[in-house]
């Protein structure tokens, strides 16, 4: 087994900020908006180094689809103790209509070229909330799957998932090379300090185009509108409960 | 744990207009003579621009020396000022004030900027000279030589739970070594706090007066727009011994945006006033009010700034450091304005460590750098001729007739004599000491927000973006805990609750049932400072939370 790991962090607008959708309606307003790393792609960034530092694993990619920007999203992952970074540059509409099914098509790609025993992603982007990517990636790859992930270990050539499920946690055993997804309660994500953002600066970033994977970016979706959710409505307090139901029955409910 | 330790030639506290114009100006010099320079700039917000928040009206002067073909560099000064007005507002109306040639508010040459995207612009100018920019980095610590001079920065320990244990993912801060360190923390700095007390630097200066700023971005009607219209107002909702004033900005990018905001002198006595809710009903004013109907609020923040001018500068250098931009306090306050000159600090510090820092022999009594050259440079310049010509317009107001005394002898000496009366007007002492007791005040009963054109102030922070981490000691941090209640609170009716344009400072009741405690929501802090300052025990130490964390300011 080779021992590298590929891992994807994906750059997003930061969670604490207000979104702003563009007065067109063609989506949201995104420059000089303060973006960070995806907090699940911080938690599989953090399993994967956690894996090289129990001598599991031999080396860590950290790999990321977007503009210029992308390139300080794969810095904060080479602090946290990724080896070497892949920047697949997508840009302007490209990059406006990026989404799973390119970004799979992408890690597949990458998948094979560098001989990946397996790929960590987080389970959702908080900005679309699709939670397809690594489904989709272990699909085209014909590679099993161990999403929502609270625990990883890695036994021999299978991979141990104890998984985040509706009814509670489903242990599975899967073969490798495997994708895995992170859920939140995989591990706690380490600070990217300062000494290793200034040793990251000498870790190489790979620079490339999905074209160079053979990869087509045509989307199949096409975002028609962008509206900001409506306004929540003052609600009406009632003093009895024959109120509760004379409003309930003005407002047609029953 | 040892702390891991590197080497720089010069370190610079804060990516503001001072610190990347010194780093600029020195990498500049490295370039022509083709000398190795190693400038490392710490940031505590997690993108250069996410902690500036100004009006703004740029005045060029600092910049077209610094980076003369800045226009061709893409610099983001797009609105050159086209319409300049000044009035005194009453309740219902506007009196118009000519703005006469001569008089400091003259705006023509200015620009309006969104001065964030402009420090942000400034950052990758600098970086493409080669600065090494570290944002979301916290300069908490002032390292020393054993002889006292000041041996470099060091970054703030993460990691740490709110009850002080370290988690964890507990990290040690790091240590950042230079000959010369550069503090342009900006105003109000926490590390030139330290700095002031270490080294006595305060001993010949009045105290720094400040002010609060208020400001909000709104996009607005179209039809409302005019680009390149700069209006400024005195006078109500303050009284006339309240120093204040609005500014509302037509900026030209685009859409059609403004800026607008709201400035109140922290030398204010009534501890029932609250910057904020002034700010909001200021807008309802028949002046401004049409200009914002139909429009929508995009962006919110506050920040402290400087008014002691000239009177309040301290000692700017000592063994192993100096002081540029706001930190030490260059603005001129008639012109509401102090990007320039902190710019030219910055550049002027840059100019006067230069040759030290790169001779072959440390030529120095101490094991840092005193660069005191950098401090008759600035003395000699346009920055200190402009400031000694303000100093006594707002001094000035503290007289009987207040605001309207104050213009008076603006208009007076500064229009007729251009600041060169014999006298130099003194401030009033600290504005933490100017608070009447409550009982000796009137409450101020404040309009309700209409969620249309004023608003709450909760709604007003989830604006800002800020947020820190949850898990870690509060920043915000008191010398004596129960000084909150049995001080501010019972002789000034708690006035943190109102000067903090944040929601951080709340009184409520015991769980117990008896009595009040203080609850500090450390959280929504947005980096003002307007607590250090105004608290009338000043009880309260800002103290730098873990890096990244803070506002997250877009193009403010």
């Amino acid at each position: 087994m080779s021992g590298r790991v590929l891992v994807g962090v994906k750059r997003v607008i930061d969670y604490a900020v207000k979104i702003r959708v563009k007065p067109d309606n063609s989506g949201i307003v995104t420059d000089g908006v303060k973006h960070s790393m995806n907090p699940f792609c911080e938690i599989a960034i953090e399993e994967a180094v956690k894996l090289k530092e129990k001598k599991l694993i031999k080396e860590v990619v950290a790999v990321s689809c977007g503009p210029q920007q992308s390139q300080e999203t794969i810095r904060t992952a080479l602090a946290m103790g990724a080896d070497r970074g892949i920047h697949v540059e997508v840009t302007g509409k490209d990059y406006e209509a990026l989404g799973p099914l390119q970004v799979s098509k992408i890690m597949a790609a990458l998948a094979k070229k560098e001989d990946a025993q397996l790929i960590i992603l987080g389970k959702q982007a908080i900005d679309d909330d699709c939670n397809q990517t690594g489904q989709m990636t272990a699909a085209l790859l014909d590679w099993p799957q161990g999403t929502f992930a609270s625990e990883v270990a890695l036994e021999g050539d299978k991979v141990k998932v104890v998984r985040e499920i509706d009814g509670g946690l489903e242990t599975i055993k899967i073969n490798t090379p495997a994708v895995v997804t992170a859920d939140l309660r995989l591990n706690t994500p380490r600070y990217a300090t300062l000494p290793n953002i200034m040793k990251a600066k000498k870790k190489k970033i790979a620079n490339m185009k999905p074209a160079d994977l053979g990869v087509d970016l045509t989307s199949r979706l096409e975002v028609l509108r962008v509206d900001e959710p409506p306004q929540r409505q003052a609600g009406v307090k009632v003093e009895t409960v024959d109120d509760l139901v004379a409003k309930l029955r003005e407002a047609g409910t029953i | 744990m040892e702390r891991f330790a590197d080497e720089a030639d010069v370190v610079i506290v804060g990516a503001g207009p001072a610190g990347l114009s010194a780093a600029i100006r020195l990498k500049q010099l490295a370039n022509e003579q083709e000398k190795e320079l190693r400038v490392c700039l710490v940031e505590k917000a997690s993108q250069i621009g996410a902690h500036t928040l100004s009006g703004a009206c740029l005045e060029p002067t600092a910049l077209n020396e610094l980076i003369p073909d800045w226009k061709e560099r893409g610099a983001p000064l797009n609105t050159p000022v086209t319409e300049d007005v000044f009035g005194i507002l009453t309740e219902k109306h506007r009196i118009p004030v000519p703005i006469l040639p001569g008089l400091p508010m003259v705006n023509h040459g200015n620009y309006i900027v969104r001065l964030g995207n402009f420090v942000r612009w400034l950052g990758e100018q600098a970086e493409e000279l080669g600065v090494e920019l570290y944002p979301g980095y916290a300069a908490s610590e002032v390292l020393f030589h054993e002889d006292g001079s000041v041996k470099g920065i060091a970054t703030n320990d993460v990691g740490i739970a709110k009850d002080g244990s370290p988690k964890d993912v507990f990290e040690r801060g790091m240590e950042l070594h230079a000959k010369v360190t550069l503090f342009g923390e900006g105003c109000h700095g926490h590390l030139a706090k330290q700095l002031y007390k270490q080294f006595n630097l305060r001993e010949n200066c009045e105290p720094q007066t400040y002010a609060i700023g208020l400001k909000e971005l709104w996009t607005i009607d179209e039809k409302k727009w005019r680009p390149g219209r700069v209006e400024h107002s005195v006078g109500w909702p303050l009284n006339r011994h309240t120093y204040g004033g609005s500014f509302l900005y037509h900026l030209n990018e685009g859409e059609p945006l403004v800026a607008l905001g709201f400035v109140v002198g922290l030398d204010y006595t009534n501890p029932y006033l609250s910057p904020f809710r002034e700010f909001q009903r200021w807008k309802h004013h028949p002046s401004v009010a049409p200009t914002l109907e139909g429009g929508h609020r995009i962006a919110y923040g506050a920040r402290a700034l400087n008014e002691g001018g000239i009177q309040s500068i301290p000692k700017l250098t000592f063994p192993g450091g100096l002081l540029i931009g706001c930190s030490p306090g260059l603005m001129n306050v008639p012109k509401i304005k102090g990007t320039h000159t902190a710019m030219k600090s910055g550049m002027l510090a840059a100019e006067a460590i230069f040759p030290k820092v790169i001779a072959e022999s440390l030529d120095s009594e101490t094991a840092g750098l005193h660069v005191t050259e950098y401090s008759d440079n600035l003395k000699n310049s346009w920055v200190w001729k402009e400031l000694y010509a303000v100093r006594n317009i707002r001094p000035s107001f503290h007289n009987y007739f207040g605001l309207y005394g104050g213009m008076v002898y603006t208009g007076v000496f500064y229009w007729i004599f251009r600041g060169k009366e014999p006298w130099t007007l003194k401030h009033c002492g600290l504005d933490a000491n100017q608070l009447k007791p409550a009982k000796d005040c009137t409450p101020i009963e404040y309009p309700k927000p209409d969620g249309k054109i004023s608003f709450d102030l909760l709604s007003s922070v989830a604006l800002s973006g800020t947020n820190h981490e949850g898990d870690q000691p509060p920043h915000l941090t008191l010398k004596d805990d129960s000084i909150p209640v049995n001080r501010n609170l019972a002789i000034y009716d708690g006035p943190e609750q109102r000067f903090c344009p944040a929601g951080v400072y709340e009184y409520v009741p015991m769980e117990t049932g008896d009595g009040m405690r203080l609850q500090i929501n450390a959280q929504n802090c947005v980096h003002c400072k307007t607590c250090d300052i105004k608290d009338p025990s000043q009880n309260i130490n800002w103290v730098v939370p873990e890096g990244g964390g803070g506002p997250a300011y877009n193009g403010m």
